[in-house]
């Protein structure tokens, strides 16, 4: 336990050094430019729309975040050799992927409460901006907590999306793993259709495969709840905790699959 | 219990894309190495040096065979505890410091902050890196690297060291303080394993050698034992010699070759066949002066070459007859 706790500080010290927070930069800009330009066009409409702009940087950011750094994760520590030290010391192979996955969650869990501080801020000032009688008339106030349940479920795909890159990068090569998870995310937002698929279809054969696949892929439509929260609809504690414990589920059955992977490697 | 145990050790790698074959990076190797040895292992490029350390640090698993260190198989998380292991052209993180590196391999061991700092302190004094030691990694020279990697193979002050290629990119300095860290770590008790090309450093160090050329083992034992180590003959370095007596000796055919060195000064070769007593008191009855009388050995070096000269070249698998070879 000790071992995974290292090496995963060592990940975030390494995203620190390599100025992966820049990216928060990044995300202050567009977000405080785009209310700016959005509020000159707008009015009334412009708080809808910059929750959207908000929600939808943060999920973007963190995917960046997950899928780059995530495919470099082991495939560089091999690439360059210099796991080779860091295995003749008492690391076991799964200390190594865990630990390497924990670093990666910590350094996501980091930027997107950052960004998350930065996007309330933003709303905190735009609130005293809004007149009252706008503000009556808002589906959900300004300053919404009730954008966290987005924010976290947002936070549990990012997880996903960083085991899917993590399993991906113990065997295959950083171009192959990006354009394998990427390829997983797309499709995994349009799992849902995968279920409807067989009425659409005449061959049973296929329906069956879209069926095995619908459960197989994640379903990341599932972790989008932005529009509700924007509209202000309810999105009920039970709909987050069944969510987050299928995240849970997916990551578990990802990283056993890369420790196994894993364990079996040469390092050439 | 022996510090580093092999028996039949065994790597074949798949080459070829299409129609791929076996390619023997290492075939068979049995080894013994005793704790508290300084054993060198000596091969040219592409003997299987290298794989057979991997093979230890279980970096790579083995086709087949067994390996064992301090009488565990290897991979053992309490093995990795009580040995160190400098890789070849060792790469570490080179957004780190050398002392951030260190004190991150230090923690992997559990070692607590205080006891972190007082070793990589230390560790970084032994190995000759001075106020370098807060620059990043990226900034470090080939030579520099080498060092803060052997730093690291000693951070836990193991029981069995592995070195893949110590000297390589040293300066002779940095060699000479080499060959002291390595006779330090012996006087402590530590089995040093490494492999080199480098066969004076061989000579120096090591109690015992071991030689590999493609892939198997050719030679090893002691280096006195090693039977190409035994007297070849004399080298006679005479004095004051007259042209009589040095065709008196070299008449008889007792002398393989004569060389001139200066008026009257000779050095003669002697077959092993000559008892150099006998040329000695020819010349000395005839008025020359001894000047020295040496046993020629073959060096390391020749030893090496005729080794490897010998060794199979192929390969290849031996696959039911037909050949698999490259
Ligand atoms: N991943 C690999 N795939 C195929 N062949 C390999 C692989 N790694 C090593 N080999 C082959 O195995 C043989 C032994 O290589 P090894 O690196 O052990 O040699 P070495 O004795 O360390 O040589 P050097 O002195 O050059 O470091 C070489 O012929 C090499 O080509
Ligand atoms: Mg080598």
């Amino acid at each position: 336990m000790q071992v995974v706790s290292h090496i995963a500080l060592n990940v975030f010290k390494e995203s620190v050094r390599d100025r992966v927070l820049y990216s928060l930069v990044a995300f202050a800009v567009l977000l405080i430019g785009g209310s700016y330009l959005i509020g000159q066009l707008t009015a009334g409409q412009d708080i809808k729309i910059i929750k959207d702009l908000g929600l939808a940087a943060i999920a973007t950011f963190g995917l960046l975040i997950a899928v780059f750094i995530g495919i470099g994760l082991v495939w560089k520590e091999v690439e360059r050799r210099s796991i080779y030290s860091l295995l003749s010391k008492p690391v076991r192979r799964h200390e190594f992927i865990l630990g390497k996955y924990a670093g990666l969650a910590l350094t996501l869990l980091v930027n997107v409460g950052m960004m998350t501080a930065a996007f309330y801020l933003v709303l905190v000032y735009l609130n005293t901006q809004t007149p009252e009688n706008i503000r009556a008339v808002l589906p959900a106030p300004v300053a919404d907590p009730g954008m966290l349940r987005a924010i976290a479920l947002i936070l549990v795909e990012l997880l996903v999306v960083t085991a899917i890159a993590l399993f991906f990068s113990t065997f295959s090569s950083p171009f192959l793993s990006v354009a394998l998870t990427m390829g997983l995310w797309l499709i995994g937002h349009f799992n849902a259709d995968l279920r409807n698929f067989e009425a659409v279809v005449e061959s049973p054969v296929a329906a069956y495969l879209a069926r095995g696949l619908y459960y197989v892929l994640p379903n990341f439509a599932a972790f989008n709840v932005k529009t509700q929260v924007v509209y202000g609809l309810p999105v009920p504690g039970s709909y987050l905790l069944t969510t987050a414990v299928y995240g849970a589920v997916y990551i578990g059955l990802l990283l056993t699959a890369a420790v196994v992977i894993f364990a079996r490697r040469d390092f050439k | 219990m022996d510090a580093i145990r092999t028996e039949a050790l065994t790597k074949h790698y798949r080459v070829g894309f299409w129609r791929s074959r076996p390619y023997v990076a290492l075939e068979g190797l049995t080894l013994d190495v005793r704790r508290g040895e300084v054993f060198g292992f000596l091969g040219p490029n592409g003997a299987g040096k290298t794989t057979t350390l991997k093979l230890l640090m279980q970096l790579i698993y083995p086709t087949s065979g067994r390996a064992e260190i301090l009488g565990r198989p290897v991979g053992d998380v309490e093995v990795k505890r009580r040995i160190g292991y400098l890789p070849e052209n060792p790469y570490f993180y080179d957004y780190l410091t050398a002392e951030e590196l260190l004190e991150y391999f230090a923690s992997l061991f559990g070692f607590q902050a205080a006891e972190r700092r007082r070793r990589v302190a230390t560790l970084l004094d032994e190995v000759g890196i001075g106020a370098e030691r807060r620059l990043q990694l990226r900034k470090f020279s080939k030579g520099m690297l080498q060092r803060v990697g052997i730093a690291q193979a000693i951070l836990n002050e193991p029981d069995v060291v592995f070195f893949d290629e110590p000297m390589s990119g040293l300066d002779p300095l940095g060699r000479r303080e080499i060959r002291q860290l390595i006779l330090r770590l012996r006087d402590r008790g530590c089995t040093v394993f490494f492999s080199s090309h480098v066969l004076s450093d061989a000579e120096t160090l090591c109690s015992r050698v071991a030689i590999l050329a493609g892939g198997r083992l050719v030679a090893s034992g002691h280096l006195s034992s090693l039977l190409a180590f035994q007297v070849q003959g004399w080298e006679l370095v005479m004095t004051g010699v007259s042209a009589e007596a040095l065709e008196q000796v070299t008449r008889a055919g007792q002398v393989a070759r004569a060389t001139p060195f200066g008026v009257g000064h000779y050095a003669f070769e002697l077959p092993l066949t000559t008892p150099p007593d006998r040329v000695l008191s020819e010349l000395t009855a005839r008025g020359a002066r001894l000047v020295s009388l040496m046993p020629v050995r073959e060096t390391l070096e020749d030893y090496f070459v005729r080794q490897v000269a010998e060794a199979p070249r192929d390969r290849g698998l031996q696959v039911s007859g037909t050949h698999a070879g490259r």
